[in-house]
């Protein structure tokens, strides 16, 4: 089975590729990159005019299988994911029960492998229920295929338990992914904590709540050399903690994620629900800080944070509805038009904020077009408009922040392991 | 002869008066003072809102604003249906929107919503057709309490440009605090809010209020104090004056009036707690309008449910500008 | 469409005498009346006919204003929003004999509306009607006991009255109405 996609520009920063290109796709694998290949193959894609990337990975994806398929299932999630150019998506623990278990993880490779249409790897718990306490079996899960543990939707308030989690994943090399919040300081919040929490006469999430625990993730990956990622980050003093430590050598990653660099806290000052999400939106101060943070790489990555929630859980009173936005569909539109079109960042950085830092960072061989690589790759239009619509959503669950906003850029192809699994039909 | 007047009212529900302009709170006033004639009248009662319904949505327990709107609304002729809803019982019952959109299929015109949630109101005036109002929405807005004390306040001296009030107590989360300080300063009223620095809402000063923690400045200069109730059984996680302490401190008593203007108007929302925000002295005093602010209530009330009902579909603005 | 004059100052002044003067006659005089003016242009007539009476015996009747806004019965029907006007009646109107005012008698809807305001007031003697311009094509069974002028018109045309007090002249027009 062979696949030559011509003329589209090639976008491989792995390789400092910046240019049109033909690419040769042999079965699951890409053979070769050159400037003009013959187009002798079973499928000819002509990518005139579009930007071709290695598939993105999505390292921070809510699948919400086992446990609430109302909400999206592996098989209805990576479907999304297709659409949004994403190759792989790394499925967060907090389902129900949580990735806690081998048995549990057994279960849902083979989940997995009978519905996923992208790539899915696990994250598995740091702790058992992710209660902050007993530590799982992390040698247990890596065997399993786990590759990175988080408690993510919470995080373990007392540091002696983080600390050995840290050694224990270190020895494992296992990367360890941080909810930075301290559910003491965000005091039940739902909103940042400022005027606009005063305007909307809603519990404010403070600022310190998310920097004094990236500032303890941080310090405790310095005593240990574990490598840890923090997860979207929401604030300018957690970019600037980051800034630092990273200067100082600590192994330390972090993502965001594009309502953290598009929306603000005053876009909530109708209570649309939908943007009810935890980290809360920031100020218009906050959005700058996390845009200069991506601009000079204090900000690794970018992932959707993808938070599927039913219609029950959100269209009912701000207090009662759940935190988080979908993200999968928008994540890369939204990157372009508020990224690349404003100039923050060029097609090479985003490329690798979306793609190959996440690959690196997850330890996974991905994120390149280079030959003898996975053939996954997405083939975008970069500057066809399209405008988002609640009723467009192929995601099990509907609950955008950005429905009703105009984006750029639209996925025509994406390839998983040379197969064709999204083509767009206007 | 026939030009196009511009509509007087524009908005489906009255949600807040963050949202209203100036002219839109005048017009209330204005036609809450041809109201406040009628209550004066043997027959309290005319026909405007004749073959109307309005139903009374109450999350919260509050016979107070509830039997003023009941009132409000029987002077205009309207039908009045209650419905009290158990709040601990809102997790598994019907959705809020659901039962909006009940009460608008049973054909009722107006919906009078009370809720602990804050934007309730704005919810569900978002998601039914029928004119929806805001009867207080968690630590929200309480917009027809603060049309009342601006009513009362206009009454009594003429005008609110200039005006020196001051409102006390918790404002943090006080949904008559915030409703007042976007009414007052719209009109160009100086408002001072004095509480405990712990029950001062973050960036309350943006709205272009004094902030202060000492009881004797606010109500130095003040032409009217609004004095807010105090609950001190609220199951927070956040610090809280103690009752004495609060008393003590921010208390409204006749020895702290002595040092104020001597005809400075005292304000409550009510239900009063004697000896725990206000002492009786003062509560009966003769600078309270307490008693007067209640019967204004309905005639605000009343101009409320009429011109939400006045709207025509053509007038309607986008119900907020964001 | 020009505006046809029907009425001049000279002639409106003359109609307010002579009501003047039918009322004191039909009324044996001016004891227990008062004098009730529709918003906005009946109240500037009761002014008027109060004053002519007052000056003829020495009064000082009794003059309130009347807005009927919210005693209308078509406020859901028509397509503008109202202008609401105060109701100033600051005396009892307890078996009065009441003189209602209004400038236009027309459908006889706004007479209605004002009959059952007025009664909400209290019950007053007798209630009677003074208008300055009769046109006709009456919907309900009311009629003027005083009239200026009877003015037949078809329900195509406008009656305009414009008084000095807030028109800057006296005077009343017929327009035909312009197709919408």
């Amino acid at each position: 089975m062979k696949l030559v996609i011509k003329n589209g520009h090639v976008v491989d920063p792995a390789n400092k590729i910046d240019e049109v290109m033909d690419i040769l796709v042999e079965g699951e694998k890409i053979s070769k990159v050159a400037k003009v290949i013959d187009p002798k193959a079973e499928t000819v894609i002509d990518a005139s005019g579009k930007i071709i990337i290695p598939g993105i990975i999505d390292m921070h994806v809510h699948l919400r299988e086992p446990g609430r398929e109302d909400k999206e299932t592996i098989a209805s999630g990576t479907k999304a994911a297709a659409i949004g150019g994403i190759t792989s998506v790394l499925a967060m623990p907090n389902t129900l029960p949580s990735l806690d278990s081998i048995e549990i993880i057994k279960a849902l490779k083979e989940i997995i492998k009978n519905t996923a249409n992208v790539d899915v790897f696990i994250c598995g718990a740091i702790t058992i229920g992710r209660a902050g306490r007993e530590l799982v079996n992390i040698a247990g899960l890596k065997k399993e295929g786990v590759i990175a543990i988080s408690d993510d939707g919470a995080s373990i308030d007392r540091g002696e338990i983080m600390l050995k989690a840290l050694e224990k994943a270190k020895k494992e090399k296992v990367l360890v992914i941080c909810h930075s919040e301290d559910k003491s300081l965000s005091n039940n919040g739902m909103v940042n904590l400022g005027f606009t929490s005063t305007r909307l006469g809603l519990r404010g999430i403070s600022k310190e709540s998310e920097y004094k625990r990236v500032s303890r993730d941080i310090k405790l990956a310095e005593e240990t050399g574990a490598d840890i990622h923090i997860a979207h980050v929401s604030t300018s003093e957690s970019v600037e903690i980051i800034r630092k430590a990273k200067k100082i050598g600590v192994k330390v990653t972090c993502e965001t994620a594009p309502h953290y660099f598009t929306l603000n806290e005053e876009d909530l000052l109708d209570y649309n629900t939908n943007m009810k999400i935890n980290p809360p939106l920031r100020s218009k101060e906050d959005i700058a800080a996390i845009k200069q943070g991506l601009e000079d790489g204090t900000i690794d990555i970018i992932a959707s944070d993808h938070a599927p929630h039913t219609e029950n859980e959100k269209d009912i009173e701000f207090d009662h509805a759940e935190f988080g936005t979908t993200g999968l569909e928008t994540e890369l539109s939204v990157s372009i038009t508020e990224l690349i079109v404003s100039g923050i960042l060029t097609w090479s950085e985003l490329v690798k904020k979306i793609s190959l830092n996440p690959a690196k960072a997850l330890g996974i061989d991905k994120g390149t077009l280079a030959a003898g690589k996975d053939a996954d790759i997405a083939i975008i239009s970069p500057d066809k408009e399209w405008l988002v619509k609640k009723q467009d959503f192929v995601s099990r669950s509907k609950n955008s922040a950005f429905i009703g906003r105009k984006l750029k850029g639209v996925v025509e192809y994406t390839i998983r392991k040379g197969n064709v699994v999204y083509k767009n039909t206007p | 002869m026939s030009k196009k007047k511009r509509a007087l009212w524009v908005h489906k529900d009255l949600l807040g008066l963050e949202y209203l302009s100036k002219e839109d709170i005048e017009l209330l006033l204005d036609t809450a003072s041809s109201f406040r004639e009628i209550l004066d009248r043997k027959i309290k009662k005319v026909p405007a809102l004749r073959g109307k319904t309005v139903v009374n949505l109450f999350y919260e327990p509050s016979t107070r604003t509830r039997v003023s709107f009941e009132v409000a609304a029987k002077r205009l002729s309207a039908d009045v249906i209650n419905i009290a809803v158990e709040s601990s019982s809102v997790k598994k019952g019907e959705t809020l929107n659901d039962t909006g959109k009940n009460i608008e299929a049973l054909k009722a015109d107006i919906i009078v919503v009370r809720h602990n949630c804050s934007g309730a109101a704005n919810m569900l005036g978002r998601n039914v057709n029928i004119s929806v109002i805001n009867a207080g929405d968690g630590w929200h807005e309480h917009p027809t309490q603060a049309l009342l004390d601006m009513f009362t306040l206009r009454k009594k001296l003429g005008k609110l440009e200039g005006l020196n009030v001051s409102i006390v107590g918790d404002i943090a989360h006080s949904r008559v605090a915030r409703s007042n300080i976007w009414g007052l300063t719209k009109f160009g009223a100086n408002v001072t809010v004095c509480a405990p620095k712990m029950l001062i809402p973050p960036g309350i000063e943006k709205t272009g209020v004094k902030v202060t923690d000492n009881i004797d400045e606010a109500l130095k200069e003040a032409d009217a104090i609004n004095v807010l109730r105090m609950q001190f059984e609220r199951d927070s996680m956040e610090a809280f004056p103690s009752q004495l302490e609060y008393f003590k401190n921010f208390g409204i008593t006749e020895d702290r009036l002595k040092k104020a203007k001597k005809d400075i108007i005292v304000m409550h929302p009510g239900p009063i707690n004697r000896g725990v925000e206000i002492s009786s002295g003062v509560a009966d005093g003769q600078n309270s309008v307490i008693l007067e602010q209640v019967t204004n209530g309905i005639a605000v009330r009343m101009a409320v449910l009429f011109w939400v009902s006045q709207v025509r579909d053509k007038d309607i603005k986008n119900e907020i500008g964001y | 469409m020009p505006l046809k004059q029907v009425f001049t100052k000279e002639e409106i002044e003359r109609a307010i005498t002579r009501i003047s003067h039918e009322i004191i006659e039909n009324n044996k005089g001016v004891k227990a009346l008062a004098i009730i003016g529709i918003r906005t242009r009946g109240y500037v007539l009761a002014e008027r006919i109060a004053k002519v009476i007052n000056n003829l015996y020495g009064t000082k009747l009794d003059v309130g204003a009347l807005d009927i806004t919210f005693y209308r019965d078509d406020l859901s029907l028509v397509a503008e929003q109202p202008v609401i006007h105060n109701t100033e009646i600051d005396f009892d109107i307890e078996n009065k004999n009441i003189i209602l005012v209004d400038d236009v008698l027309y459908t006889g809807r706004t007479i209605r509306c004002a009959l059952d305001a007025i009664i909400d007031f209290g019950r007053p003697g007798a209630i009677q009607l003074a208008v300055l311009v009769d046109r006709g094509h009456r919907e309900l069974p009311i009629r003027a006991d005083y009239v200026g002028k009877n003015l037949p018109t078809s329900q195509k045309e406008l009656v305009q009255v414009k008084l000095e007090e807030i028109d800057n002249e006296d005077s009343v027009y017929i327009e035909e109405k312009q197709d919408e």
